[in-house]
């Protein structure tokens, strides 16, 4: 009995620090990458809050909290009301299946630095990025405002196109580790990561993941200069900030997905193995902001040619590619 | 093993709750004021022309129709990955079977124009 209680606080305490460390990472993110932005154009960023604006997040947090939550007469009111919830809870519900560092044993008893490890890991980090999808379409349509519900279609339709991409070089993967767990997947590269493998892969699944953070190259759902600000026009207070902390959970759970997949989760030399966790999420994290940084926004059928004319073909020939190379090797 | 979905619950129990709090701080912490105008949609100062759920181009639907079509295709290899070094070559011309009438399918889409954007 005492054992099933001592089982349940460390439970409850995991999942604590697991959730509070994921939003202050996604909270300190974006101040990070207004400064590191503000870098890359010359510019000094925020530093007014508290010593080199480290206090900006709560700064913008407080101001979030007290802003006036408006929503436009003729919205669809309940639907409007959940979206951003919808947005940010799937991207904190991802990482559940994420391992971030090796089982710790700690007075005889083992604790998995893993909220779940799932036997269909992978499918269910698929499945719960896909209804993301629905928070963006049913925030912009249901706002009633037309740059709203233009920002939600275009968010919708890239959204799924490059969904398709970004399961699809996970197949290689799967086949490589023969398992959907994500532990099973971290297991697998004990030797080395499947990036020195798959380097295909990585670069389709990195590229997908970009898509799916509706990120600089691929903010059309956003773009301010044609939208206004696309399926978040409408929102006002701390439903705009929960679409915004869903872009950047997601960002982070992106980052991470990718050093599962292809960079060998928490393994590493010398560090222990949760530095090595973060130091390659932020590494991804980082390329990211860079990417923001550097690259002009692609045309919509641009968009739609990288990701149905080029991606998707070059995953399926992958996925052929690698089999054949597998089988020839074993034999 | 369905407990090891336990964890997933608590987890999603804890995460939404939190997300309930801050959602509800913000109710009780910002102002509420009405006016006629602050309830109409943005449309750069304007008044809003015409109804907002207006037409949009009939590509986005088809694009939608592909994702429904290719994702569930697409399903079908995960379990083939999964079993794929017991199945050997079988599996794979099997499969490369499967994957070549996919790329039949994107190649026909494609030949018919309905990936173009003009």
């Amino acid at each position: 009995m005492t054992a099933w209680i001592t089982g349940c606080l460390i439970l409850l305490l995991k999942l604590g620090i697991v959730l509070v460390g994921l939003l202050l990472l996604a909270a300190y993110l974006v101040l990070a990458e207004r400064k590191l932005l503000a870098r890359l154009q010359i510019r000094l960023g925020p530093n007014r809050a508290g010593p080199l604006g480290l206090m900006q997040p709560l700064a913008d947090a407080v101001k979030l909290l007290t802003k006036e939550d408006l929503a436009p007469a003729k919205a669809d009111r309940l639907i409007f009301l959940l979206a951003p919830a919808v947005v940010a809870a799937t991207a904190l519900l991802i990482f559940a299946v994420v391992p971030f560092g090796q089982d710790w044993v700690i007075g005889g008893r083992r604790i998995p630095l893993v909220v779940a490890d799932l036997n269909v890991g992978l499918l269910y980090a698929l499945a719960l990025s896909s209804i993301g999808v629905y928070g963006v379409a049913l925030g912009g349509w249901s706002s009633n405002s037309k740059y709203a519900l233009l920002g939600g279609i275009r968010g919708a339709a890239q959204m799924i196109s490059y969904e398709l991409s970004l399961g699809l070089a996970l197949v290689p993967v799967v086949m490589l580790a023969g398992s959907f767990s994500l532990v099973e997947i971290v297991a697998a590269q004990s030797r080395y990561p499947f990036l020195l493998v798959q380097p295909l892969s990585f670069l389709i699944f990195f590229v997908s993941a970009v898509a799916e953070t509706k990120r600089i190259p691929f903010d059309l759902p956003e773009a301010e200069n044609e939208l206004v600000a696309g399926y978040h026009t409408e929102y006002s207070g701390m439903r705009f900030g929960l679409f915004f902390l869903g872009e950047y959970v997601t960002m982070v759970v992106m980052g991470s997905l990718v050093a599962v997949f292809f960079l060998g989760g928490w393994r590493g030399p010398w560090l222990p193995p949760l530095v090595w966790f973060f130091l390659k999420v932020l590494g991804v994290v980082f390329f990211m902001i860079w990417m923001r940084g550097t690259l002009p926004r692609l045309r919509y059928d641009q968009l739609m040619h990288l990701g149905w004319k080029l991606l998707v073909p070059l995953a399926l020939l992958n996925i052929v590619v690698t089999g054949a190379v597998l089988l020839l090797l074993r034999a | 093993m369905l407990i090891n979905y336990l964890p997933i619950l608590i987890y999603m129990l804890i995460a939404v709750g939190l997300l309930g709090v801050i959602v509800l701080l913000s109710e009780l912490l910002g102002k509420k004021t009405h006016t006629v105008q602050k309830d109409i949609p943005y449309e750069c100062g304007m008044d809003p022309i015409g109804d907002a759920r207006s037409r949009y181009t009939v590509r986005f639907y088809i694009i939608a129709m592909f994702f429904i079509v290719f994702d569930i295709e697409a399903i079908f290899l995960y379990p083939w990955g999964v079993v794929f070094k017991p199945l050997g070559w079988f599996g794979l011309v099997e499969m490369g079977v499967f994957i070549a009438i996919l790329a039949v399918g994107l190649a026909y889409v494609w030949g018919k124009g309905a990936l173009e954007w003009e």
